[in-house]
């Protein structure tokens, strides 16, 4: 299961379109008009795409709170997602969940959680809602390598394994929860591994390189398709940006300026995947032409959500219930 | 950025102070207490970025514990920490992520002691603090204070100065039970005069008078106290004078200081930033209504959020948390 023809295009336009998204987005947000806090996926958009490419249209995913990427990688519109971040009514979330829960139903994603850990149980309950329904959707379950370790995690593999729930579990390990590396927190570190405590498959897999992401998570789709149940894919990754944007972080640096910028240099998903298509005979103007559009959508995106007005006050209580409540 | 923190009287308290802001107060109070007692102990995910690398620096590692994101084990392992010798701060970090350590908070540390007959004690902090008015949206500005006031066997704290937050963390770790410490994070940047005494310490359970009046008592809890004062200042002009207490301890409250002074006011406001069903001012209302319904000249009012979630737009919540205005507001309708 290899990404072919106009698949790899799909796949270079959609990092881009995370990409340029979230590099206007920061733009917008140093320059005070996007309130809030603001965590991009620069840098891992390899692995978001190629997993999300995996999908079918009708299938599931739940992601966190770095949640630009995951809906522009099912194929979400930009307008909506640009005005949640302004918090605007026009917003995909009407501006009541802003940058960090891009939870965009149209495109299948059912949550995008701020609390670490949170969408994973959920991710879980959405496949066994598959199971007992007996339909044939999977769902796919982007975390980060901090959220393996919650109990969340622990307890969902379990269920998932003991029900064979059609469920993949992605793992985007950028090597820190914050200013916390995987070395100084993780017994094992190796996260695959965990794996086969559950009796489930683990595998590790680049997460620059986005035809290898979307290999290894076909593959695991096609397993959940076919009711053999779950598998833990680590995406070894990089964020190439703070934490979250303005994050000033005090004391011993957590990671070197110099391992950022070789990631930034050599590990960029984005240019490693442009390099290969040209190999692959792709010709330089056809992916000009997608970057052209690329930045013509952004663009869009910001006028659209520039000129959606706020929403009202009076409009506060909506959304709390499907039966109103008088307040 | 450091902010002048005029929402508070100077303090009066003889002895030398120094200038710090309640951030830096909250840090202070644990290195003093760090160096004061080794069993103290400080446990959380990223400390450095809330505080600790100062206490890293002069504790090492053996004293200052990085976490996994495992909250709801870590806090179970402070309290079994707790029972065991040590005397952990417990660092939550963000208010929200309270949920995730609550089983281990209630079923365990509020109850041990009493379920054990006595045979053991959990000296122990749990410190987080509570977002509002930035955006954070629902999952990280919860205010849930008044969930744990409803679990016996808990101390809880929520002051509003530099010199009362260092005060009162000080006597939290020294406190042989669980006290849980809400900081606000609206308060944060406040600076004041902080006593540079290590031994003074702010009683747990005592309310403090923030700002002497005649008319109409305002409790205001914690962040909801900036709004408060900039109400008290504004109706100066209108000759209106009111009377502002600082509980600072949630759990147990100070009802005697609310009493002495609705006595001489006769007219009782309660204004927090928590949800309105069951918080502390229904708590504080329903006390009143019962011991000193013959001191009210008009009925209590209670100003707090609404019961519906923290919107993320700005547009939405400006005026989702008790304001200026809405607090001037409710003062004239009393008067
Ligand atoms: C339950 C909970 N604990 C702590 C936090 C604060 N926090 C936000 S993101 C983060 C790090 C998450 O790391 P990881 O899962 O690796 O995701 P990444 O940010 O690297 O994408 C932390 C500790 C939170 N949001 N939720
Ligand atoms: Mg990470």
């Amino acid at each position: 299961m290899q990404l072919k023809g106009d698949r790899r295009l799909e796949a270079f336009r959609r990092m881009l379109r995370i990409r340029r998204f979230e590099e206007e987005g920061r733009r917008l947000f140093n320059g005070g008009q996007i309130p809030g806090w603001f965590h991009t996926t620069v840098g891992q958009e390899g692995a978001i795409v190629g997993a999300s490419l995996a999908l079918r249209d009708d299938d599931a995913m739940t992601g966190t709170h770095r949640s630009h990427g995951h809906p522009i990688a099912k194929g979400a519109h930009l307008q909506a997602l640009m005005a949640e971040l302004m918090g605007k009514e026009g917003g995909v979330c009407k501006g009541r969940g802003g940058s960090m829960h891009f939870a965009d139903s149209s495109v299948g994603i059912i949550s995008e959680s701020g609390i670490v850990g949170g969408g994973i149980p959920l991710a879980t309950g959405c496949a066994f809602s598959a199971k007992v329904r007996g339909v044939d959707q999977v769902t796919l379950c982007f975390f980060g390598d901090g959220a393996v370790n919650q109990g969340t995690f622990h307890e969902s593999l379990n269920m998932a394994s003991l029900w064979r729930l059609p469920v993949i579990y992605l793992c985007e390990n950028n090597g820190y929860a914050m200013t916390t590396s995987v070395a100084t927190s993780h017994g094992q570190p190796d996260i695959a591994l965990r794996a086969a405590g559950y009796g489930i498959p683990g595998e590790i897999v680049d997460g620059q390189d986005v035809s290898a992401v979307y290999q290894s998570a076909a593959y695991a789709v096609t397993r959940a398709r076919a009711g053999q149940g779950p598998t833990l894919i680590v995406a070894n990754t990089y964020r190439f940006d703070e934490h979250n944007i303005g994050l000033a972080v005090s004391g011993e640096p957590y990671r070197q300026v110099e391992e950022v910028e070789a990631h930034k240099r050599d590990r960029d998903p984005i240019l490693l995947y442009r390099t290969v298509l040209l190999e692959e005979g792709v010709n330089e103007e056809t992916l000009t032409t997608i970057e052209h559009e690329v930045a013509q959508a952004v663009t869009q995106a910001v006028q659209f959500a520039l000129a959606s007005p706020m929403p009202r006050p009076e409009t506060l209580p909506d959304y709390m219930f499907v039966s109103t409540i008088a307040h | 950025m450091d902010v002048k923190d005029d929402t508070h009287r100077d303090a009066a308290t003889p002895g030398p102070h120094i200038q710090m802001t309640y951030f830096e107060a909250i840090v202070q109070a644990q290195l003093e207490e760090m160096h004061r007692d080794e069993r103290v102990v400080l446990m959380g995910e990223d400390v450095s970025v809330h505080g600790g690398g100062k206490l890293i620096e002069c504790f090492g590692k053996n004293r200052v514990w990085n976490m996994p994101i495992s909250e709801g084990s870590f806090t179970g392992v402070g309290i079994g920490a707790a029972i065991n010798g040590l005397r952990p701060i417990v660092d939550i970090s963000t208010a929200s992520f309270i949920y995730l350590a609550c089983d281990q908070i209630v079923n365990q540390a509020s109850k041990l002691r009493y379920m054990t007959g006595g045979q053991i004690d959990i000296p122990i902090v749990f410190r987080c603090c509570m977002f509002s008015t930035g955006s954070e949206a629902a999952q990280h500005a919860d205010r849930p204070y008044p969930l744990f006031m409803n679990v016996p066997g808990l101390k809880i704290v929520s002051p509003t100065s530099a010199a009362d937050i260092k005060g009162l963390m000080k006597s939290a770790i020294r406190d042989g039970d669980p006290v849980l410490v809400f900081e606000d994070t609206r308060l944060w940047p406040l600076k004041g005069d902080v006593p540079t005494d290590p031994d003074h310490l702010i009683p747990i359970g005592k309310a403090d008078v923030k700002r002497e009046g005649e008319h109409v008592t305002v409790v205001a809890i914690a962040g909801a106290i900036r709004p408060t004062m900039e109400a008290a200042n504004y109706l100066i002009e209108e000759g209106i004078s009111v009377e502002v207490i600082d509980p600072r301890t949630l759990k147990p409250l100070d009802y005697e200081a609310i009493k002495m002074s609705i006595e001489k006011t006769g007219r009782l406001i309660i204004v927090e930033n928590g949800h309105r069903i069951c918080n502390v001012g229904s708590e504080i209302a329903a006390v009143m209504a019962e011991e000193s319904f013959d001191l009210l000249k008009r009925p209590i009012l209670r100003l707090s959020a609404p019961d519906i979630h923290v919107p993320f737009s700005p547009a939405l919540e400006k005026d989702f948390f008790p304001t200026r205005d809405s607090i001037v507001g409710a003062i004239r309708r009393l008067l």
